[in-house]
């Protein structure tokens, strides 16, 4: 009877190694087999399965290198990403702390309507603001514009509400006493916010800060929308340009563009995964 | 005298503060939301209300309005074949994607929840793929997997079978596209995970004693205890799903043969390309009551599923 308990426990602890690494082999396996066909020639890269290339070669990446349409090269679009992602990620957290604040730690006339409004628009597709944005933002003559303001300018006002939502969340469990300290020894409402809720609140912050990068760096739609200009195409356009351009013949360039332009997120990813699960368990981020 | 000093002692008590200073002294958070409601008025509110009246109209953006107050972009949503075939795909793509990302995300988390080593690398293996999610980087990668000789038909090749292409058969396009973000499972996996590890270890070994093997227990025990969290998982899954556009896009471009043309496709196509703006806020108004029909299901059937931990039974 204790045998075979012990062999019935041996059995179920291989069967869920075995599905583990299974899964795990199927989730990272192309991701490597990506590293290793960048640096294979076009002739190889669908010629076996093995990520390890036979004849390594830089071809892909040399490529890579090339400009495209004389106007915009990798580095280039890696510099307009970033232009708008670091602004987008810098609003985002001010304006979502600030209104985290207002809504968490004080009564006004309205409050209970205007948060029932913030948490309605939670729900709010972004596929119904697509075309009224755009049409707004061009009679604004925005579209196009060499700053990325339509979108980089709606972050100034917490329009991310998710975040706005979490960070509410958060400061639930910030206790009140603090912020009757600070008023005792004099602070006012923005110092009680700078000196007393923002470093309570950093766990949260540093959450909203990585996820607001990665889903920036991401975002397709929006500069697919609102930049037009190749000089200003940002990553995510012109890796799609180049498999439009190259794909069938030069997949080994297609894809060292494609591995470049996520190394950003993969760095920021590694340095800081645990915050990333952190994130993503307490306050329940969408992904 | 007496009197005026009587009624000057009960002033603070008595009257609030007024005047505008007072008024800012009050209602002092209501200037902490300011920039939160002037965005929401200028980004939010004003374009939903806008495309609802776009919606009735007819709307080249280049042209302008030409029909104001026509019903017949919502007349030709529900009778073009184009647009109804592609509903007919959203649903199906979000019906096949949802539930089977949430099975697979909380079979993978239940059995990482037991006494696992490495707990933490496997967790970070599977989150990968979704952290990096929407980028086109992985939309070309997977192009690249599902090609005709592709590394999905490469492996097929080993075990001799011939793979069939399934980025140009009707069959398998929508397939393909739904792979992809199933693949993707791992965020509703970590949240899954860590609802699970909010099980109390006790009920599994009261449940043992009673006799309830592992699957009883995962049916009687844990999924009860974490609908909470399967319900939170469910409603942002759909409305992903409803908005799908990135997949569609850039791996089959809606093809072969429209079997990969989600609505949100098509609203793109026929604002930025038709430049119709009319019949593109209509069927985005279509797509929007749909997400907003589940949505609501989803929350309604709550009390018959959902059980959370301040109630009792």
């Amino acid at each position: 009877m204790a045998a075979e308990s012990k062999t019935k426990h041996y059995t179920m602890l291989f069967l869920r190694y075995f599905v583990l690494i299974a899964v795990g082999f199927i989730m990272i396996y192309p991701l490597l087999w990506m590293v290793g066909a960048t640096f294979k020639s076009n002739a190889e890269i669908f010629s076996s399965i093995s990520f390890i290339p036979k004849n390594p070669t830089l071809e892909g990446y040399k490529a890579a290198m090339s400009s495209y349409g004389g106007d915009i090269n990798i580095w280039k679009a890696m510099i307009n990403t970033y232009s708008y992602v670091i602004p987008k990620v810098v609003f985002t957290v001010i304006s979502v702390t600030i209104t985290a604040y207002g809504f968490g730690r004080f009564q006004f006339k309205g409050h209970n309507i205007l948060f029932a409004i913030l948490m309605a628009t939670l729900f709010l597709p972004q596929v119904v603001l697509n075309v009224p944005q755009f049409i707004m933002f061009s009679k604004f003559g925005w579209v196009d514009s060499k700053l990325y303001l339509p979108i980089i300018v709606p972050t100034l006002f917490a329009t991310d509400t998710l975040f706005v939502f979490q960070l509410i969340q958060f400061l639930r469990g910030v206790p009140k006493d603090l912020d009757e300290a600070a008023k005792i020894d004099g602070c006012n409402a923005v110092q009680t916010l700078t000196k007393v809720i923002v470093p309570m609140l950093s766990p949260a912050i540093t959450s909203i800060t990585l996820f607001q990068f990665m889903w920036s760096s991401n975002d397709f739609m929006g500069p697919l929308l609102y930049v037009n200009t190749p000089a200003k195409y940002p990553l995510a356009i012109f890796v799609k340009l180049s498999m439009d351009a190259d794909s069938g013949f030069q997949w080994n360039r297609v894809l060292a563009l494609s591995l470049i332009s996520i190394i950003p997120s993969l760095v920021v990813f590694f340095l800081a995964q645990d915050k990333f699960v952190d994130g993503i368990s307490a306050g329940g981020v969408k992904g | 005298m007496a009197n005026k000093s009587n009624s000057a002692a009960v002033i603070p008590h008595k009257v609030k503060r007024k005047g505008l200073k007072g008024f800012c002294r009050d209602n002092i958070g209501f200037f902490f939301i300011l920039p939160w409601l002037i965005g929401f008025l200028i980004f939010k509110l004003y374009p939903m209300a806008s495309s609802l009246y776009y919606s009735f109209t007819d709307y080249n953006l280049f042209q302008g309005i030409s029909v104001v107050g026509t019903l017949q972009n919502y007349i030709d949503v529900f009778t073009t074949s184009k647009i109804t075939k592609a509903m007919g795909i959203t649903f199906r793509y979000a019906f096949i994607t949802v539930p089977l990302k949430l099975i697979f995300a909380l079979f993978v988390a239940y059995i990482l929840n037991f006494k696992i080593k490495g707990v933490n690398l496997f967790r970070t293996i599977y989150y990968i793929p979704s952290i990096l999610g929407g980028s086109v980087a992985i939309a070309v990668l997977w192009k690249a997997v599902f090609r005709d000789e592709g590394l999905l038909n490469g492996a097929l090749a080993l075990i001799g079978i011939t793979g069939p292409s399934w980025l140009s058969d009707t069959r398998y396009s929508l397939m393909v596209i739904c792979l992809l973000r199933v693949w993707q499972f791992g965020s509703s996996m970590v949240i899954f995970l860590a609802a699970l590890k909010g099980v109390s270890a006790d009920l599994y070994e009261a449940a043992a004693i009673d006799g309830a093997g592992k699957w009883r227990q995962f049916f009687s025990i844990t999924v009860p205890l974490i609908t909470p969290v399967i319900f939170y998982n469910l409603v942002t899954q759909l409305c992903q799903a409803f908005q799908e556009f990135n997949g569609p896009y850039i791996i089959t471009s809606g093809g072969p043969r429209n079997s990969t043309t989600l609505l949100s496709l098509l609203i793109y196509n026929s604002a930025f390309k038709q430049y119709d703006m009319g019949m593109a806020s209509a069927m985005a108004w279509v797509l929007f009551v749909i997400l907003m029909f589940f949505t609501v299901i989803a929350f309604l059937s709550q009390k018959y599923w959902v059980f959370y931990s301040d109630e009792e039974g």
